[in-house]
């Protein structure tokens, strides 16, 4: 630890750092416990979409997002490879410029059908796609309506496109139509929703407040990052799923979770949508995703549609988890299982870390989370569960779960 | 509405979240005097806005560290 900062280091005055102070003491008073670092974790070896090497041990990963287990599906490798050596490794350029290859047009065209929209539109990360989004379409006098447990990325877009900017409580129908009500006539409203929020694994009552949003005239966007795939009768997510997909005008996605590689994306039947990528900054200003990227993921996009047997299979696994570790006395973040996500709610930070050490120890892999990323201050341990996942490895990450838990004394 | 009604309500609304029984003046600050976390905000905001009928949007709570501004920003909004 020679590379940490000690308490009795004194910063010279108008050091930037200083505001860090109250972090950097929390998380040395928590590696002083002894714990491994759960934010500097090493995967040596990826063995499979459910399995790794870390710190030498072989290692099941159940907190990846790699919900469809697509990372290395061979005809998703093929394609990669295909691309990487007909196109190079990289596109050095901007969408707009020389960034715009064969590739990114079929990631385009694999994603309009299958959204079954009009148009669509690639950033280089899902962060991007709402940052972009949202700042460009949401300006100075327009109001933004949003859940106030939406993701940082939301807030950001929010941030940088200057719009008035009015949250409700979470998943709150009545609270979401009351700022509605309220906002002046005239003046341009967006509601932001998301379709799974990512850190209990909770789905929103789109079909009540989509309808709600277009009865005051709002335009409606969704988040769907931890619904493709899986949700909804072709996987095209929760708004798919409560049958208002028609009503949503703009679906934000990325291919860092179902589709397995990296990179962001905007559907939408707008008519005017294409203007987007002559005035959307962090379309326009950053490089497009490599050659190979936008291969797999258009591959993996089109494997997706075809997907009802891995889909039936991770919901199996969901509520296979999710029901023992009810049974174990955990307490879980949702009382049914509403996504892929089972998160397990620790009692606080410290037994949190020593869970999630236990885990590691005994080859479970899980995503430890907690406060300013999870609501109400909570500490969890987030289980996302991949298709590939056996019924088997299930019942282990299950005896896993009780060992640590016992061990740490939370059940 | 004046703005000692404003005031008059605003303090009925307080009680509640003011756990430590912090003497409430104008100067008093949110975050530091009455150790308002953002969720105690949010559900404080909501409760003005709910009472006044407005919107107190996220850029303008950036904008109001203490009772005094909070005051006298609702003043304004319900009279708009």
């Amino acid at each position: 630890m020679t590379d940490t900062i000690t308490a009795t280091h004194t910063p010279p005055a108008g050091d930037l750092f200083s505001k860090f102070d109250d972090l950097i003491q929390t998380r040395e008073t928590l590696l002083a416990s002894g714990v491994e670092d759960p934010f500097n974790l090493v995967m040596e070896k990826v063995l499979s979409p459910t399995r790794a090497v870390c710190n030498g041990r072989e290692t099941i990963l159940l907190g990846t997002y790699n919900y469809m287990g697509m990372t290395f599906d061979p005809d998703v490798l093929e394609a990669g490879r295909e691309a990487l050596t007909e196109f190079g490794s990289g596109t050095t350029g901007s969408r707009v410029l020389n960034g715009t290859y064969q590739g990114h047009r079929e990631c385009e065209d694999a994603l309009k059908e299958f959204y079954g929209m009009d148009h669509a539109m690639v950033f280089s990360t899902g962060y991007q796609a709402n940052l972009g989004i949202i700042a460009t379409i949401a300006g100075k006098g327009d109001y933004v309506v949003l859940d106030i447990d939406s993701h940082a990325s939301i807030y950001d877009g929010c941030a940088m496109g200057n719009a008035e900017i009015v949250p409700f409580r979470h998943n709150d129908i009545e609270a979401m139509e009351k700022r509605l009500r309220r906002i002046p006539e005239g003046a341009g409203k967006l509601v932001i929703l998301e379709g799974v929020y990512s850190m209990l694994g909770d789905v929103a009552p789109l079909k009540e407040m989509v309808a709600i949003a277009k009865q005051y005239g709002a335009m409606v966007l969704v988040d769907e990052a931890h619904s493709m795939g899986f949700i909804g009768e072709n996987g095209r997510g929760v708004c798919e799923e409560q049958g208002v997909i028609d009503d949503v005008d703009f679906i934000i996605g990325t291919f860092s979770k179902s589709v397995g590689t990296v990179g962001g994306f905007c559907v939408s039947n707008h008519p005017k949508f294409d203007i987007m990528r002559l005035v959307c900054r962090p379309y326009v200003f950053t490089a497009s995703l490599p050659p190979s990227v936008v291969a797999t993921a258009a591959t993996s996009i089109r494997k997706l549609m075809h997907g009802a047997n891995k889909r039936a299979h991770l919901w199996e696994n969901s509520r296979t988890l999710h029901k023992g570790l009810t049974d174990l006395g955990f307490e879980l973040g949702t009382k049914e299982p509403q996504s892929a996500i089972v998160a397990v709610i620790m009692p606080d930070l410290e037994r949190g870390a020593m869970m999630w050490e236990a885990l590691l120890k005994e080859g479970l892999y899980v995503n430890l989370a907690r406060p300013p990323a999870t609501p109400a201050g909570m500490t969890l341990l987030r289980c996302s569960l991949c298709a590939e996942h056996s019924a088997e490895e299930v019942q282990t990450v299950l005896s896993m779960f009780e060992r640590a838990g016992k061990a740490v004394g939370i059940i | 509405m004046t703005e000692a009604d404003v005031d008059q309500r605003i303090r009925a609304l307080i009680e509640p979240f003011n756990k430590k029984g912090v003497e409430i003046k104008n100067e008093t600050s949110f975050a530091n005097d009455l150790e308002f976390d953002s969720l105690t905000v949010m559900d404080f905001v909501a409760e003005i806005e709910d009472e006044f009928d407005i919107i107190i949007s996220m850029n303008q709570q950036a904008e109001i560290e203490n009772y005094g501004q909070l005051i006298s920003a609702v003043h304004k909004l319900q009279d708009s």
